[in-house]
């Protein structure tokens, strides 16, 4: 036990030091600078092309669910970039390090880069995506103007940002933890990892966790409470039931994670121990703690996008989803049995046989719901008239991998093959075959889906299909070695090897890394190629697929208000039924529209929090005193701010109804 | 056809579904005050039992304070939070069945995790040999 009274603070500067820039490591200065350069040349073009006031006032300040949906899908994009980065130079140092070589990586740099990967991975880059997904589609298919709580989305967000600003300064002031994406204590202590590290890694998760739980109780007060008249919970869209199931889970399971940070704070700030071999502790409570949380995280991110899978394959075959009601119950089974399996996650403990065949047995029982699934997608494709776009092509994709990272998850229920393959490069490709190839892979088919939603035109196919198979293939060669490499018994997390007969697995991987490089790369191209090519790409219907769900009955992008009228639901396709039976639009009859207003004190109590997570990393305290009163007076001011809505002008709406007339007609 | 309504609820979530959210919402004079004297009694009850102390023993006073405070909680939710199968349209009623779930989950399975994993270490005689 470490007493943290004997780290030297400084009553101004806490024990932020001059040696605590890392400008003694060539590789991190290097992004720093490029970093800065990169940072200085944004600021410039914002300011010359005058967009700042815009920026505030229609982005960062708004409350309209499609824009902050927008933008959590920016910062997932951003996160990507750099937790692929961090991927890449894993591939890159493990393909080199054979024979002597100790690589271009010292241990201190390496053990930050697998830590961050992870974190960034999950909790700001697919966290993120999905949400964002969430946010810009759910209210659009439920047939609401908006969420339950818009200030409260706009606040969600930014603590989101918040968490990630954290962890990207550990970059370059500090360093990041050194333990693993979950920071298991002894490791994590104060006495093994006395530096900033786990420190960051804790306060950038628990301000990014006030935002996620916030979030999630907001979508589910939303689907709830919200969902246009006539539609009864057995005639929502599979997204929304699966947005549903998987916001109950955020909400079951972030306080479990935010108590158990709590208690390692704890053990690290003032002494206690609960995750110490002292006075009755034990770091094993902590590995139980954390995988209950864990385990259902795996489900909140692969749940929705079984519910964009879903969307997608009755939408490019033609044909009502087969098996609605089958669906809805997979989905809700598995939200109850990801609560039950979170012990194979260390089934090397040493909870011994009766625990471990338990949750074993759970474990194989819970890939039944998720193989009824994969039997409804595949019966909906039947007989249907399949039309291979991007996001059909995705989802057969999606199939094939998803079902051998399935069957790899099955063989490693089995406690006594756990035993063989726990933490091994095994473990690493299994899990990496369920979140690309199920997670991954369905955001990029729901973000090809619902881009002409958003911004009113299409994705480029061209670079849509070489991003496709360069990820696809990709994934297949960078991963395959690691379940070649696990079976031979390699472990996770190595710098350097001994046997040089494994270094032409590695540099398999490190071909697959780059492919997956190459795939990003096309799908910024993509991007890009479709602005520029936007009118070409225009669609003016609002429903350039043919789509079921109500999204696809107002214009892309929608209005402010999304729907001039709210829609009467009969059927679980909405659309699709209101399609059939000659559905005219109103073209009179608007009235004024009542909407939430702007607020910027989301961007400001999150920005405190930020300065306040750092005091705490840093032990500045009268800097962390400050912030949280600040933290404080901030939100209660804000309790003053009696402007909170507007009425959208009856006129305004009118012409906003004849622009999208006239852009229908003008389509016959 | 009428496919509109005229819904202008939009974001502060009006109830679109007629379930009758408000029923029981409110609670009377009287049933607050039955919760009140409840929970004082259940209050009053454990700190009796500390402090005369001779009535059980250790090991039953704790069990007798837990099993207290549980019946206290679901007072609580009874006649403060009104809860009951219908508030709601049963959304309170599930999400509660829901939560009880996953806490008994939660904790009964650590319970059992820890323990087993407790009587599966092995002993050590001697821990001052610890490095």
């Amino acid at each position: 036990m470490i007493d943290t009274s004997t780290v030297a603070t400084h009553p101004l500067f806490g024990r932020l030091t001059l040696e605590s820039f890392p400008y003694h490591e060539p590789i991190v200065v290097a992004t720093f600078v490029a970093v800065v350069l990169g940072g200085i040349a944004l600021v410039a073009a914002l300011s010359y092309f005058r967009l700042w006031g815009y920026l505030w006032k229609e982005w960062f300040t708004t409350v309209d669910h499609k824009r902050i949906g927008i933008m959590y899908m920016v910062l997932g994009l951003i996160m990507l970039l750099r937790g692929f980065a961090d991927a890449i130079m894993m591939r890159l140092q493990q393909a080199i390090a054979f024979g002597g070589s100790e690589g271009y990586l010292n241990a201190h740099h390496y053990d930050q880069i697998f830590t961050a990967h992870g974190v960034i991975m999950i909790f700001f880059v697919a966290m993120p995506f999905v949400t964002g997904l969430m946010n810009y589609v759910v209210p659009l298919q439920i047939g609401a103007r908006d969420v339950s709580f818009p200030f409260l989305n706009n606040f969600s967000f930014w603590m989101t940002v918040g968490g990630a600003v954290l962890i990207m300064v550990s970059l370059f002031v500090g360093e990041f933890a050194r333990t693993g994406w979950l920071a298991y204590p002894p490791l994590s202590n104060i006495a093994y990892s006395p530096e900033t590290g786990v420190d960051y890694y804790i306060w950038a998760l628990q301000i990014a966790g006030v935002g996620t739980t916030l979030s999630g109780i907001n979508l589910i007060c939303t689907i709830v409470k919200m969902r246009a008249p006539g539609m009864t919970m057995m005639k929502m869209p599979v997204f929304t039931w699966t947005s549903l199931c998987t916001n109950v889970l955020i909400v079951a399971s972030f306080p479990i994670l935010t108590a158990t940070l709590v208690l390692l704070s704890l053990d690290r700030y003032v002494g206690t121990n609960f995750f110490t071999n002292d006075l009755g502790g034990s770091p094993m409570m902590y590995v139980n703690l954390i995988w209950i949380w864990g385990h259902p995280e795996v489900y909140i991110l692969i749940l929705p996008v079984f519910g964009i899978f879903s969307e997608v394959t009755s939408t490019f075959s033609g044909k009502k989803l087969f098996g609605y009601t089958s669906m809805v119950y997979a989905t809700v089974v598995i939200t109850i049995l990801s609560y039950l399996v979170w012990l194979h996650h260390f089934f090397t403990m040493g909870s011994g046989a009766s625990v471990n065949s338990f949750f074993g047995i759970t474990t194989m029982i819970i890939s039944i719901p998720t193989g009824a699934k994969i039997f409804n997608w595949l019966f909906t494709m039947y007989r249907g008239r399949i039309r291979f776009e991007l996001p059909m092509m995705w989802t057969v994709a999606f199939m094939l991998t998803f079902v051998v990272g399935g069957m790899t998850g099955v063989l490693l229920a089995v406690p006594p093959a756990d035993f063989v393959l726990h933490n091994s490069l095994f473990l690493i490709a299994h899990f990496h075959n369920v979140i690309i190839g199920g997670v991954l892979f369905g955001l990029f088919a729901g973000i090809y889906y619902w881009w002409p939603k958003a911004f009113g035109f299409r994705l480029d196919p061209f670079w849509g299909k070489v991003s496709f198979w360069c990820w696809v293939v990709g994934f297949w060669v960078a991963f395959m070695p690691l379940y070649v490499l696990g079976l031979m018994g390699v472990t996770r997390r190595l710098r350097v090897f001994e046997d040089p007969s494994l270094q032409i697995w590695f540099q398999i991987a490190a071909v697959g890394a780059v492919l997956i490089a190459a795939g990003i790369g096309a799908f910024l191209l993509q991007i890009a190629v479709s602005v520029w090519k936007r009118r070409e790409l225009v669609d003016r219907t609002g429903d350039p697929w043919d789509g079921r769900t109500l999204e696809w009955a107002t214009s892309s992008p929608p209005p402010d208000y999304n729907f001039a009228f709210t829609p009467m639901i009969h059927d679980n396709d909405a659309w699709w039924d209101m399609k059939k039976r000659g559905y005219k639009r109103p073209l009179g009859g608007y009235k004024a529209i009542h909407m939430p207003s702007n607020s910027g004190t989301g961007v400001i109590l999150a920005g405190i929090s930020v300065v306040l997570g750092f005091a705490l990393v840093w032990y500045i305290w009268w800097l962390a005193a400050v912030s949280f009163v600040a933290l404080l007076a901030a939100a209660i001011h804000h309790t003053f701010n009696y402007h909170r809505d507007f009425h959208i002008p009856a006129d305004v709406v009118v012409r906003t109804e004849n622009e999208r007339t006239r852009l229908l007609s003008g389509q016959v | 056809m009428t496919p509109h309504a005229e819904h202008h609820a939009g974001h502060h979530g009006a109830d679109h579904h007629g379930h009758g959210e408000h029923e029981g919402a409110h609670g009377t004079l009287g049933s607050y005050l039955i919760g009140f004297v409840l929970s004082v009694i259940l209050t009053v009850i454990p700190f009796w039992l500390v402090m005369d102390g001779t009535i059980l023993d250790k090991n039953m006073t704790a069990l007798a304070i837990m099993a207290l405070a549980a019946v206290q909680v679901v007072v609580h939710m009874i006649f403060f939070l009104h809860m009951n199968g219908r508030a709601e349209g049963g959304w309170t009623m599930l999400s509660l069945i829901f939560t009880i779930i996953v806490v008994v989950i939660m904790l009964a399975g650590s319970l059992w995790v820890m323990y087993h994993l407790n009587t599966n270490m092995m002993p050590i005689h001697d821990p001052s040999q610890l490095p």
